[in-house]
């Protein structure tokens, strides 16, 4: 009887904890290309006001004008943007009833990762009223945050429900003209979240996206807004280790942060689309802006990243350091094997007095992966007493595969000081040895030693996430040793 | 345990061991002595299954088993231990880590089940004392910053904790001080057993003193040029190697 009664709640829950998180589904998709009615039409979809469309449609009637940027050092066939299509209702596939009707390939990978069944069942589409514990912890997640005033919500959900903060800081950290594939997204994003924090408070919770994870829909133009009002703080994960596949190739997300005075926002990212096969074929192209203003005095904002999958990667989270007293941290792991292509890395734009930024950027490269660290520390004028430390370090494993370099350093007040150290190696023959005398097979040898040299980035990580990144980078390099 | 027949094994295509032939039985320390140079780390990296050291002719037999089929992490888990004359350093790789990769990878090779953190500290913990590893070092990063002698002792650490059938002690004597020579001697000393066998490479007398051979080996330019028990140490210490090594040339 308890349980019966137990089932139902808890399958009313999930009723709840799907539309929460899902846009209504449909089974029409727009016609395929871009144009001025594809924008209306997503727009429509969406039940936005008037002002939304406007804002997707200038952004569109710029994109037309633009060009793509080819200065990045990664090499891919010329996309045909009319042929793709821009909205696509969720696939409708019926959810499966149990693991066993999940590709084991996928559930072996789960394995490896650590992943327990709950999440697995989640990650990999089974029904959600079969998974108790996840759905009653999401629940549990969404009354506390409601207590502390914080909002979490989908980005589409934000635009309906809290119009006045989206108008004032939608577009304000990355402008609708920034570039190509921003400027693209803001025409076309499909949804995202949204967080803003009330001021002084202490989120209570690792906002992360996995409980906004829902198999059949994935996002290929995210658009993520984050504010943290005066004296708050918040730490957001997005992306999650295991394996991501999406049909369609080409993603463009945009995340915008705003920290204001005293506030500190940590944002970590694992990302794991699908690179591809070991020949190179297949694979996601991964463009993505990502930018935080420090807007307020005394603020912080940290990226942390570890990127091991796409097959391209372009991608250079930021941070405008406007407030004095201002901090900035991006702390990058870069994974590419076989015939991945990573172009990553940050810019720090310094602006205000005392602020400071730190670099540590560990990319890894095997196979034939070409992977290259591109960053910018800019002091401006008025950016007194500026400090900057950059750590750039690059392993390679085996002949076939390449690591670059590619600092820019603007440097316009005298009392700044920018401190920039790099180092390139290789996994040494003797420490493989070592542990292979040890009984540590090869695989595992790599990975251990990757994780060591990629440590001070793990340990930027949450706890239950840096577990989960460990197992990853070994299993983003299998195969990378003979 | 241990039978080499006429070894014949090349580095970057270079003969450097050129017919050697031993035989350990279990539950014997054999000592190997010889010159700068003459081999014997060669030795040791040709049992361990170094990449780079081709055996060219000649066998090894392990416990009924032919070496040469076995990849290095397989004779590690078979029971095959070198402690090493040049321990590496894993930078970012606590020791714990590494300690607790090793042991749970040998395990699991054997079909036995793997430990927990706890369970691993705890027997890392009851080995580490006794050979005052502290605790400090075991959560530094692996031989990184460490000692000569610190990394000597971790050598030996290892060894006790993995339980080899048959362990290489590569001058894991040179770089120590007395008082840490005597306690790496009683490591090694407290692990003798009736189902071990060691093989001890020194240049010294000395830590034969601690640690008694049933046999004493002299490698010269890649080959055994004389054999005998423990009173050939003493003779090699009083004489040096020349008289031998021409002696048996
Ligand atoms: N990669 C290599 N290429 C060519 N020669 C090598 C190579 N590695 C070792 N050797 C040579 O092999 C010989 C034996 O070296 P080994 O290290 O086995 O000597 P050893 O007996 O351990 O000496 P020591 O007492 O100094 O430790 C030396 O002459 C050495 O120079
Ligand atoms: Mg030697």
């Amino acid at each position: 009887m308890a349980a019966v009664e137990t089932r139902e709640k808890v399958s009313a829950l999930a009723e709840k904890y799907k539309y929460g998180f899902v846009t209504d589904i449909e089974m029409e998709r727009a016609p395929k290309g871009l144009s001025e009615d594809t924008v209306r039409y997503i727009s429509a979809k969406k039940g936005e006001p008037d002002w939304m469309l406007a804002w997707r449609l200038s952004a569109f009637r710029r994109w037309v004008e633009m060009r793509e940027p080819n200065w990045a050092r990664v090499h891919y066939p010329k996309i045909d943007y009319q042929d793709a299509y821009y909205y696509a209702a969720p696939k409708n596939t019926p959810a499966k009833q149990s693991l066993d009707e999940v590709d084991p390939k996928l559930l072996e990978t789960y394995n490896k990762l650590g992943i327990p069944l709950s999440e697995q069942m989640l990650l990999a589409g089974v029904a959600v009223d079969a998974v108790f514990d996840s759905v009653s912890v999401a629940t549990t997640f969404k009354a506390k945050l409601n207590e502390a005033g914080v909002i979490f919500c989908p980005i589409s959900e934000a635009i309906r429900d809290h119009p006045d903060l989206v108008r004032k800081y939608l577009g304000t950290v990355v402008p609708v003209t920034d570039n190509f594939f921003s400027t693209l997204n803001s025409a076309v994003f499909s949804d995202g979240t949204f967080v803003f924090v009330p001021k002084g408070v202490r989120c209570p919770m690792e906002l992360s996206t996995y409980f906004r994870i829902n198999a059949s829909e994935t996002g290929q133009f995210e658009r993520t807004l984050i504010i943290a009002d005066e004296g708050s703080y918040v730490s957001y994960l997005e992306g999650c280790t295991a394996p991501k596949r999406d049909e369609n190739q080409l993603h463009a997300a945009v995340v915008e942060l705003v920290a204001l005075d005293g506030a500190e926002i940590k944002y970590s990212t694992v990302q794991n689309w699908y690179p591809g096969d070991e020949e190179g074929k297949g694979g996601i192209y991964n463009f993505v802006t990502k930018r935080g203003d420090c807007r307020g005095r005394d603020s912080k904002i940290s990226w942390t990243q570890v990127e091991t999958g796409s097959a391209i990667t372009w991608k250079y989270p930021s941070c405008i350091l406007r407030g004095d007293n201002s901090v900035g941290e991006f702390y990058s792991i870069a994974i590419a094997n076989h015939y991945q292509q990573a172009d990553t890395g940050t810019k720090m734009i310094h602006l205000g007095r005392n602020t400071r930024s730190r670099i540590v950027s560990k990319g890894i490269s095997a196979g034939r992966a070409q992977n290259t660290y591109r960053g910018l520390v800019s002091v401006h004028p008025k950016a007194a007493n500026a400090r900057n430390h950059t750590q750039c370090d690059s392993l390679l494993i085996g002949k076939q595969c390449g690591a670059h370099t590619v600092p820019y350093i603007e440097s316009r007040n005298p009392s700044a000081r920018i401190e920039h150290e790099a180092t390139t190696s290789k996994i040494a023959e003797d420490q493989l040895f070592y542990c292979l005398q040890r009984g540590i097979n090869p695989e595992e040898a790599v990975a251990l030693i990757v994780n060591g040299f990629c440590k001070e980035v793990l340990q930027q990580l949450p706890m239950e996430f840096a577990v989960e990144a460990q197992k990853l980078v070994g299993i983003s390099l299998e195969g990378s040793v003979g | 345990m241990l039978e080499i027949k006429d070894l014949h094994a090349a580095v970057d295509g270079k003969e450097i061991l050129k017919g050697l032939s031993l035989t350990v039985n279990a539950g014997e320390v054999h000592a190997i002595m010889g010159p700068n140079g003459s081999g014997k780390s060669t030795l040791s990296y040709v049992l361990a299954g170094r990449a780079g050291y081709k055996i060219t002719s000649g066998s090894i037999r392990y416990r009924g088993e032919d070496l040469a089929a076995l990849a290095p992490e397989e004779r590690a888990a078979k029971g095959i231990f070198l402690a090493m004359q040049y321990p590496v350093e894993i930078p970012g790789v606590t020791t714990l880590t590494f300690l607790k990769t090793a042991l749970n990878a040998q395990r699991r090779a054997r079909g036995e089940s793997e430990l927990d953190a706890m369970g691993v500290l705890k027997r890392v913990r009851a080995r580490a004392s006794e050979l005052k590893v502290s605790e400090e070092m075991l959560k530094r990063a692996l031989n990184v910053g460490f000692s000569g002698g610190e990394k000597k002792r971790l050598e030996i650490l290892q060894m006790a904790l993995f339980e080899p059938r048959l362990a290489i002690l590569d001058e894991t004597d040179s770089g120590l001080d007395i008082d840490a020579l005597k306690l790496v001697a009683e490591g090694v000393n407290a692990l003798r057993a009736p189902e071990r066998a060691m093989l001890v490479i020194t240049h010294y007398q000395r830590l034969l003193q601690y640690i008694v051979p049933d046999r004493v080996h002299v490698l010269s330019a890649g080959r055994i040029v004389r054999e005998g028990g423990p009173e050939l140490a003493h003779e090699l210490e009083a004489k040096g190697y020349e008289d031998i090594v021409r002696s048996a040339a």
